[in-house]
Parts: structure tokens; C-alpha cells; sequence
């Protein structure tokens, strides 16, 4: 009973995380409403689990969490240098394209 | 027949779920990045936090409740070094924060 309850909760949550996802003026305001989104679904994942009467469903949990984490940081270091790290990145974002040593 | 094992995690669960829709409702009625961040982080924390320890407390000692444990130290771990990591970005690539001089609603 309670575990329908919160998993009713998590589906409102995460219609109003979609909702800033839409409307967010910046792009780090949608990074940040994906980022609990991804919180959401995870707590979701768990509690559906429960639900249905199948708890080894908290495999995918773990999973969720750790591309949950990675996903955000690559897409902030795109953001932020504008290359991911490897060859074909920019390596010197302060320089124009063709100049900075990126393939 | 309830037991005390199912009022506990009921009232657990209950927190979780409270700290997650009022942290949803700050990610949307909150002015700017900066105090979005706050309300993101508040349900990163309080609300995996409650929910998974109602979860642990449901399930006992098993297999199962080591891999929540799993899952809540990860998370209580990971998201706010996130919810710090996009601020810290938005800081530097010159997005300013909201003040009293400055225009009321940016959303």
C-alpha cells in the first residue's frame, strides 16, 4: 500500500522535474532538472520493485545511479570546456577552431 | 495485524516522499539556478535518504537491503557533488545570481 503511495509521489515529482525541463531558461537548469530526474527514476526502479513483488529489480537501481552520475559530469564537461577529454575534443577552448590543437 | 517493523518504514517511506515533492515543487517555483540547486539537493539527499532506509527497514537482512544500502550511499554520495558540480560550471560561464536590484522572474 504505501509503496503504491510513493511510487504515485515519484511519478508527480517527476512530472513537475519535466516540467523545469522544458522551461528552463538556461541549459544548466535543465542539466540540473534531468540530474533529479534520473534521482527520481532510480527511487522509482526501487519502489516498482516492491510493488510487483519482484525487489531484485534494485540491480537496475545501481545501474541508473552510476550512468546517472557519469552522464551529468560528461555533459558538464562538454559544457564547460568544450570537448570531452579525448583527441578529438578541443584541447585549448580559448583559441578558435583549427588553432587549438583538436583533431 | 501492523507491526512496529511496518509502521516504521511506512513513516519513513512518508518523509521521503514529503522531502521529494517539496523538492519538486522548489525545482519548479524557485526563481533562479542557484536556489534550484538548494531544493535539488534537499531531495537528493532527504528524500532518497528516507525512502531507502524505509525500503532497508521493509526488507531485513538480506541480499536485497545490502544492494539498497548500496544504491543510498552512492546517491547520498554522488548527487550532491552533482547538484555543486552544475553551479560551480554555471558560476564560471558567468551566470549571475539572482538579487533585489535585479528583475523579479527570470522563468
Amino acid at each position: 500500500m504505501m509503496f503504491a503511495v510513493g511510487l504515485a509521489a515519484c511519478a508527480l515529482a517527476l512530472v513537475m522535474a519535466l516540467v523545469r525541463a522544458m522551461k528552463g531558461p538556461t541549459a544548466f537548469d535543465r542539466l540540473l532538472a534531468v540530474n533529479a530526474t534520473g534521482t527520481i527514476v532510480i527511487l522509482g526502479i526501487a519502489l516498482h520493485g516492491y510493488v510487483m513483488g519482484r525487489p531484485e529489480f534494485v540491480d537496475i537501481s545501481i545501474l541508473y545511479a552510476i550512468i546517472n552520475f557519469i552522464g551529468t559530469f560528461a555533459v558538464l564537461k562538454l559544457f564547460d570546456s568544450g570537448g570531452l577529454g579525448d583527441r578529438g575534443g578541443r584541447a585549448r577552448p580559448d583559441l578558435p577552431p583549427g588553432q587549438d590543437g583538436g583533431a | 495485524m501492523i507491526g512496529i517493523v511496518d509502521i516504521l518504514s511506512g513513516l519513513s517511506i512518508a518523509a521521503g516522499v514529503i522531502a521529494l515533492l517539496v523538492g519538486s515543487l522548489g525545482l519548479i517555483r524557485l526563481p533562479d539556478l542557484y536556489s534550484r540547486t538548494h531544493a535539488v539537493g534537499m531531495m537528493d539527499t532527504a528524500g532518497v535518504g528516507f525512502i531507502i532506509l524505509g525500503l532497508i527497514i521493509h526488507e531485513g537482512f538480506t541480499l536485497v537491503s545490502v544492494k539498497l544500502a548500496l544504491v543510498g550511499i552512492f546517491l547520498f554520495f554522488t548527487s550532491p557533488i552533482a547538484t555543486h558540480a552544475v553551479a560551480q560550471v554555471a558560476h564560471r560561464s558567468g551566470l549571475k545570481p539572482l538579487t533585489e536590484d535585479s528583475s523579479e522572474d527570470q522563468s
